[in-house]
């Protein structure tokens, strides 16, 4: 059991790093807008997956980092997980049987909310421009949700949930 | 199944105060500041991963070089440090006279600016702000509103140091405003950032002033954060608003803000000294028209020698001595041993 632990922290720390790596990379300017919020895809993977493992909290600190990382007020992102994963934890029993156009579209309600909280509490902090370049990542994220969640099904086919 | 522990709606309730309170904190005081320190070293392995490729990229453009394409490029940079070299023997003998005529006028003068070179970060913190990262930070001596240049311009200010690597805002981030005066007129304004890398926007001129298409915009030394006198931008569109108070005029950086990969830090921490004692000086253009002010400058740094050491017997190589000792506006380019030193040129007409 240990040892499933470690490995579960193992994968989760990974792909949590890899994500804020991703997060983070130069595009050219056309391009950048479009870079989805990989670290939230990532964060709602995992509570999808092994919801009575990973909750609130780890989703909070992983935001706390975010923060840090992006140079942002300390705790906005850090809220914005925690608000997100409430939902997903709220709904995952139903989110994970979802047909995956459904569950897609799940994704989008959250990573609208995400971004348009993320926009707001920027702007509280300093209110100089408004423009709805800050919703393309809702866009690419959504298409690359698919994926993810065929990974989830046959994640799930295999582990005992609860 | 959450049977250990609080419930998820406590959970919920604790991170959300939790995250509101670092929120106010962190908005009104800075007494976060350590934590984010401690935690962006932290995060810091994540930085140079993501920053990797791009250098290693640069490092191979650089060593596989054909052998006629370095010679070319090293016959025109010894034509460049020519002609720069030839330009500061004139800026030398100008800021003196500068120097003697603002004493005439028993105003101040700046002297002593240092200089660090950095590197960019090739990381994307947020498509809508223009804010970079540098790869010196407060274990440097970075602090927090320190003007940054590049051979061509003016490119920002530090907004935040943290111990491995510090942001610094673009004059182009829609929250940036810099303090400017026009350099044929000395008109003063204020140049705000658009959000485009190519634009700045001068939002506060009236349908009649003086400014037009080709003005170039030098930093005015008003908001205490740029020193005055270097170049931002050339003034690429005006146009008259008859039904509105102020014109529509944009500028164009002076600095290719989305090519930098090297900039100047700048310490403009010296005290601006009185001229009001050398009007006795005479007007002879060697090394020790300066010498009575000296001891009332501030020298902001032990290895900066004070400009009387010019004896004048060192005058017939004192284009060389003063690139490296600094008499001139920039004092001491500090070097570290990765990155090659740079010489500001007089970029002036």
């Amino acid at each position: 059991m240990s040892d499933q632990n470690s490995s579960d922290l193992f994968f989760y720390l990974f792909s949590v790093i890899v994500a804020m790596g991703l997060n983070v990379l130069p595009l050219s300017p056309a391009l950048q807008f479009w870079n989805p919020d990989w670290v939230l895809l990532v964060l709602i993977f995992w509570l999808l997956a092994l919801p009575y493992k990973w909750g609130i909290f780890s989703s909070w600190l992983v935001g706390l980092l975010m923060d840090v990382l992006t140079g942002r007020l300390l705790g906005q992102q850090a809220l914005i997980f925690a608000i997100v994963s409430y939902i997903c934890l709220k709904f995952y029993k139903r989110v994970r049987y979802f047909p995956i156009l459904q569950q897609a579209l799940f994704i989008f309600c959250c990573l609208v909310l995400s971004h348009t909280l993320a926009f707001g509490i920027n702007n509280i902090h300093n209110p100089a421009h408004f423009g709805w370049e800050f919703l393309l990542p809702v866009i690419s994220g959504t298409l690359i949700w698919p994926f993810a969640g065929m990974v989830l099904r046959s994640i799930n086919l295999n582990q005992p949930v609860g | 199944m959450f049977a250990k522990g609080p419930s998820i709606n406590t959970r919920f309730l604790v991170a959300v105060l939790l995250s509101i309170a670092l929120l106010v904190i962190d908005q009104s005081s800075a007494r976060l500041a350590n934590m984010r320190a401690m935690l962006s070293i932290l995060l810091y392995p994540i930085l140079y991963a993501v920053n990797l490729p791009s250098e290693f990229f640069n490092e191979i453009n650089g060593s596989v070089s054909a052998y006629v394409d370095l010679k070319a490029e090293v016959g025109k940079l010894k034509e460049q440090q020519f002609v720069s070299d030839t330009r500061l023997l004139k800026f030398e003998a100008l800021e003196k006279e500068n120097i003697r005529l603002r004493s005439l006028l028993e105003s101040s003068y700046n002297i002593g600016e240092e200089l660090m070179v950095a590197e960019i970060l090739s990381v994307n913190l947020s498509p809508i702000d223009h804010v970079v990262l540098v790869n010196k930070g407060s274990r440097f001596g970075l602090h927090i509103k320190q003007p940054v240049l590049d051979t061509q311009g003016v490119i920002g200010q530090v907004i935040r140091t943290l111990p491995l690597n510090s942001e610094i805002m673009l004059i182009t981030d829609p929250n940036h405003a810099i303090p400017v005066q026009v350099n044929r007129n000395g008109l003063r304004t204020i140049a705000v950032g658009s959000g485009h890398l190519n634009r700045l926007v001068l939002p506060f001129l009236p349908n009649n002033a003086d400014i037009k298409k080709g003005d170039l915009l030098i930093t005015s030394g008003l908001g205490g954060t740029f020193p005055q006198g270097y170049p931002v931008a050339v003034v690429d569109d005006f146009q008259v608003q008859p039904n509105k108070q102020f014109a529509y005029i944009s500028a164009t950086p002076k600095a290719a803000l989305d090519k930098i990969r090297e900039v100047l830090i700048v310490w403009n921490d010296a005290k601006s000294i009185s001229l009001s004692l050398p009007l006795s000086i005479p007007p002879t253009l060697d090394g020790e028209v300066l010498a009575p002010v000296t001891p009332v400058a501030p020298v902001n740094d032990q290895n900066l020698k004070p400009v009387e050491q010019n004896s004048p017997q060192a005058f017939d190589q004192l284009p060389k001595a003063a690139m490296q000792q600094g008499v001139g506006n920039i004092n001491k380019v500090l070097t570290t041993p990765t990155t090659g030193s740079e010489q500001m040129g007089d970029e002036g007409e």
